[in-house]
């Protein structure tokens, strides 16, 4: 019971920054302020819903379902690990190909 | 000695990941557990006269950043959501690129931090140049707030072991 309330929260948690991370992706102004949404959003919420999943592994005690609680956090490390390196390299691509910051100068554009 | 080192302790991670036990599954663990070590084994431990206990307080020190760094994580992320669920949300963005000199030595806490702006509120990195970083920032705030004490718990972290290579 209190095992399931505790996954149901974070996987709900989980995707109100996934939503969180969504919206900002549609409505940020350019390239660069959608990766910021993209690029953190991503991690943390993953990170919870695989959490939820692993809490919900806990249900029967036992070495096979310790071991695929570890699995599910070991994806979450893995993606906390590559989710900034592909965002790097995406603002990166982006940066050598002259893609000009949206800013708040005149009309709006490029500062 | 030391690709043997490498090739087993892919090998276990392999068993315990997979905890098929058939000739068909543990093949397999060989074949990518030995293409690893092939292509990556040079990199895991670049110096490899270092003692068990610069090890141990190299990981006490990480472990310590990581908690740290989670926090910043989470705080990032209700950052994300405040900014993109603002109704005027375009008035709060103020990008700007900044260029700032680092003073970490080491290629890895380089790109510890790297990472970590990556990570953490209103702030990307968009590449490293030698001791130079090129970051998107979101805001002013979060532009001005670098490297700020980000740089300093990396180089508390990663950098001081790492003396013996500085210059």
């Amino acid at each position: 019971m209190i095992l399931n309330l505790l996954s149901v929260v974070l996987i709900v948690a989980g995707l109100v920054f996934f939503f969180g991370a969504s919206v900002g992706v549609l409505r940020f102004p350019d390239f660069y302020t959608r990766m910021h949404a993209a690029g953190k959003g991503d991690s943390l919420s993953s990170v919870l819903i695989l959490a939820g999943f692993a809490v919900q592994q806990l249900h029967d005690l036992s070495l096979g379902s310790l071991l695929v609680a570890a699995k599910l956090m070991a994806i979450g490390v893995f993606i906390a690990l590559t989710s900034p390196t592909s965002t790097h390299a995406l603002m990166e691509a982006g940066y050598d190909d002259g893609m000009k910051p949206w800013g708040h100068g005149k009309g709006g554009e490029s500062q | 000695m030391y690709r043997t080192l490498i090739f087993l302790l892919l090998m276990v991670l392999w068993v315990i990941f997979s905890g098929q036990f058939d000739a068909f599954h543990l093949g397999l663990g060989v074949l990518s557990a030995g293409f690893v070590t092939w292509i990556s084994s040079d990199c895991w431990f670049e110096d490899r006269q270092r003692g068990l206990g610069a090890r141990l307080t190299e990981a006490w020190a990480m472990a310590g950043y990581t908690l740290w760094l989670s926090w910043q994580v989470v705080v990032a992320n209700f950052h994300v959501l405040y900014l993109s669920l603002h109704p005027r949300s375009l008035e709060l963005l103020k990008p700007r690129v900044v260029l700032f000199k680092t003073t970490l030595k080491s290629d890895f806490a380089k790109y510890v931090f790297a990472n970590s702006i990556t990570l953490t509120p209103g702030t990307v990195t968009i590449m490293i140049m030698d001791d130079q970083f090129l970051v998107h920032a979101i805001s002013r705030k979060t532009a001005e707030a670098l490297p700020g004490e980000m740089e300093a718990r990396v180089a508390a972290a990663f950098d001081n072991h790492h003396k013996e290579e500085a210059g």
